[in-house]
């Protein structure tokens, strides 16, 4: 299925990633969004506030982030593509609700324009400290996905990627900018609708009455239904059967959490992507993501230019974590270095993985600016000895 | 039951019977809902109830409709999600005092304010029964919870003035005791359009009648039946409720007020002219 062209803007724009973003959920069919203020975040609101109304869709600002984080799960229950925006202070509102997704698998977008905090922190200026919390930030175990884009093009093509792995797998996706790729200005080109694929809502072809809403029929992912046409169906936050009716036992709740979390583990290779350069016989490999990524770009060409054969492994999805690729290069006895704007979040991560299996090495940084080059190109020195 | 019981073939009889206790007010007001949704004209496969957590919370999971039970305090905004994505929906919430006035009290009030087209039925029994029996913003004062073993000294929500301030077009109070009336104010709120409010006051006989020793649930009924005063357009300042004071019950507004997405458009198309199709859902 390709885009509705009355959301495309098709063209070579100059636009700052938050503006990009409400492109991108344009292009992918987004009609519902619900959202609240909140440095850095706010234009992709504002850009929305003007947009949607001239295309069909629908922008209500809410009362807070609980009410967005909710509102546009009851959106996408009457069959619309919904999303919500926020940065630190609000997502950590609304991690009630990503459960509530996880639970109903509700497909939804929730954009987290990363600041740098704890609590009001730095509003201004970036961060990428809220990467755990995104994963792990409500209660209950689950799995969900989670996309990192490192320019205002990617904003807007990862924004479209988002909602389409939201449909595929009936996940709340998160959409993890930062402030630097919200803020910053560049070339973004947006295709014709034709060339834009996108993947439609798979509704159930089952009969008046027959609908059950978790029974899968062998596949990870149960087709979905909207309000509105006859099934009488029951959605809960409670652990359920297939018929969506609660069940309170510890049965009924391994089903549920197994199909959850394998549902996204079994996908992983499918839902990951990655950009390597130089990796084949590098002897370090700098792992990072969003703007971090360009920052290491400097980084990895100054040791390159000292003859260090120096790899970069890009994480565009940084949920689920890309371990198989990791410890690849792990085995291969690569030392990894890895720079992110918080005391290490996905390094934690990329330690789990690597299990000694070679020299790992995390690049720290309380957020507020990004890293200096030169910070990150010492510990690619340090590693290769 | 017999076949011809309507209310039946609006229940989820595979999920009978319900976790409620016995002479527990949920049931009545099921019954009551039921009746208001079966008289009310509207086509069933568009109506949508919204629920949050608690005892009350439950009461959309035994309705054999397009059913939410979302999480605590949040099922208005779950409801404004439906409802702007598909205004054709009828949009119901179904909650708990608790549910709907405290952790949810912010949405109650923004709702009112934007006369969103939506009904919200309030089951207030005066307590958070699903947790067991702790204060909530409508318990009277001196009324015993778990949380206020030496009695409530808080002043409480008078529900029905509440709404009215923030912006309700219909606002009605009755008792479990008041079946008919009951079922009537549920109808004429979900005909309404904009922001209607029905407060049905329920017992809890298992937690709150107990520890106010104020009897079984048929008790708790009875003193419903001789404490309610009817006063239909009553000033809704004058409708809070004391501890085993009079109940007033009634019709308290009934007023028209463009809703939130007739004002929507109205704006919208004063501002972009022509080049503004009215918003009528994104389907
Ligand atoms: C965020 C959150 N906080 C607390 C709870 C626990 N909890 C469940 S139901 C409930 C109170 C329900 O009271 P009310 O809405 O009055 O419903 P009732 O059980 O009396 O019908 C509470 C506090 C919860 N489920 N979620
Ligand atoms: S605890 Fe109270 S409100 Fe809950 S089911 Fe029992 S009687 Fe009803
Ligand atoms: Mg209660």
């Amino acid at each position: 299925m390709k885009a509705d062209p009355k959301g495309v803007m098709t063209g070579a724009h100059f636009l700052d990633g938050d503006h990009a973003c409400c492109e991108g959920a344009l292009s992918a069919g987004c009609r519902f969004v619900a959202g609240y203020p909140i440095t850095p975040s706010t234009e992709v609101v504002e850009r929305i506030a003007a947009r949607f109304p001239m295309v069909g869709g629908i922008f209500i600002q809410m009362e807070d982030e609980i009410a967005s984080s909710i509102a546009i799960q009851g959106a996408v229950w009457a069959g619309a593509k919904a999303m919500t925006v926020t940065s630190g202070p609000g997502f950590s509102l609304m991690m009630e609700h990503i459960g509530l997704a996880v639970m109903l698998e509700t497909p939804c977008v929730f954009v987290n324009v990363q600041r740098g905090g704890p609590s009001t922190g730095l509003p201004t200026l970036p961060g990428q400290a809220d990467m755990m919390q995104a994963r792990w930030g409500s209660h209950g175990d689950y799995e969900i996905i989670a996309l990192c884009p490192n320019s205002p093009q990617e904003c807007y093509d990862l924004t479209i990627k988002a909602f389409n792995l939201a449909e595929t797998y009936r996940v709340p996706v998160m959409l993890m900018m930062d402030e630097c790729v919200g803020h910053m200005t560049e070339k973004v080109v947006i295709p014709d609708a034709g060339e834009i694929d996108i993947v439609e809502r798979r509704f159930t072809t089952a009969k008046r009455g027959e609908y059950l809403p978790y029974e899968t029929y062998g596949d990870w992912v149960p087709p979905m239904v909207k309000s509105g046409d006859g099934h009488y169906f029951h959605m809960t936050g409670l652990t359920h059967d297939e018929r969506g009716y609660p069940v309170m036992n510890a049965e009924a709740q391994e089903k549920c959490v197994h199909r959850i979390v394998n549902k996204i583990k079994e996908n992983a290779d499918d839902i990951i992507l990655l950009r390597e350069a130089d990796t084949e016989d590098a002897d370090v490999v700098v792992v990072s993501y969003g703007i971090t990524s360009r920052v290491a770009l400097k980084a990895i060409s100054m040791a390159q230019a000292e003859g260090i054969k120096v790899g970069h492994l890009r994480l565009i999805t940084a949920w689920p974590f890309p371990e198989t690729r990791i410890r690849q290069l792990a085995d291969q006895g690569k030392a990894l270095v890895m720079p992110e704007l918080n005391y290490g979040q996905m390094y934690l991560e990329l330690q789990r993985v690597v299990e000694g299996r070679t020299r790992s090495h995390l690049v720290p940084h309380g957020g507020g600016t990004v890293h200096d080059p030169e910070v990150i190109f010492r510990k690619i020195k340090e590693a290769v000895q | 039951m017999e076949p011809t019981n309507p209310v039946v073939d609006y229940l989820r009889m595979d999920r009978i019977p319900h976790i409620w206790c016995p002479g527990c007010g949920l049931g009545t007001v099921v019954n009551c809902f039921v009746r208001a949704i079966h008289s009310c004209g509207i086509e069933r496969d568009l109506i949508s109830v919204v629920s949050g957590i608690g005892c009350t919370g439950r009461m959309a999971g035994y309705l054999r409709l397009d059913s939410f039970h979302t999480t605590h305090g949040r099922p208005i905004p779950f409801a404004t999600g439906l409802k702007l994505a598909n205004p054709k929906l009828k949009v119901i919430v179904c909650s708990g005092d608790g549910d709907l006035f405290s952790i949810g009290g912010n949405h109650f009030i923004h709702a009112a304010r934007r006369n969103t087209d939506m009904t919200v039925i309030c089951v207030n029994n005066f307590t958070y029964g699903m947790t067991g029996g702790q204060v909530t913003p409508t318990t009277p004062i001196e009324a015993v919870a778990s949380t206020t073993p030496y009695g409530n000294s808080e002043e409480p929500f008078n529900l029905p003035h509440l709404a009215e301030s923030a912006g309700a077009v219909y606002v009605a109070r009755w008792t479990t005791f008041h079946v008919r009336q009951a079922i009537k104010a549920m109808k004429e709120a979900v005909q309404k359009s904009g922001f209607s409010f029905v407060e049905i006051i329920s017992p809890c006989p298992t937690l709150y009648g107990r520890r106010n020793k104020l009897g079984d649930g048929l008790e708790m009924m009875r003193a419903f039946k001789e404490k309610s005063k009817v006063k239909n357009g009553a000033d809704t300042r004058e409708v809070g409720l004391d501890f085993k004071g009079d109940i007033i019950c009634g019709k308290f507004i009934n007023r028209e007020r463009t809703t939130f997405l007739e004002r929507y458009n109205t704006r919208m198309a004063a501002r972009l002219g022509a080049a503004y199709k009215p918003y009528e859902g994104v389907l």
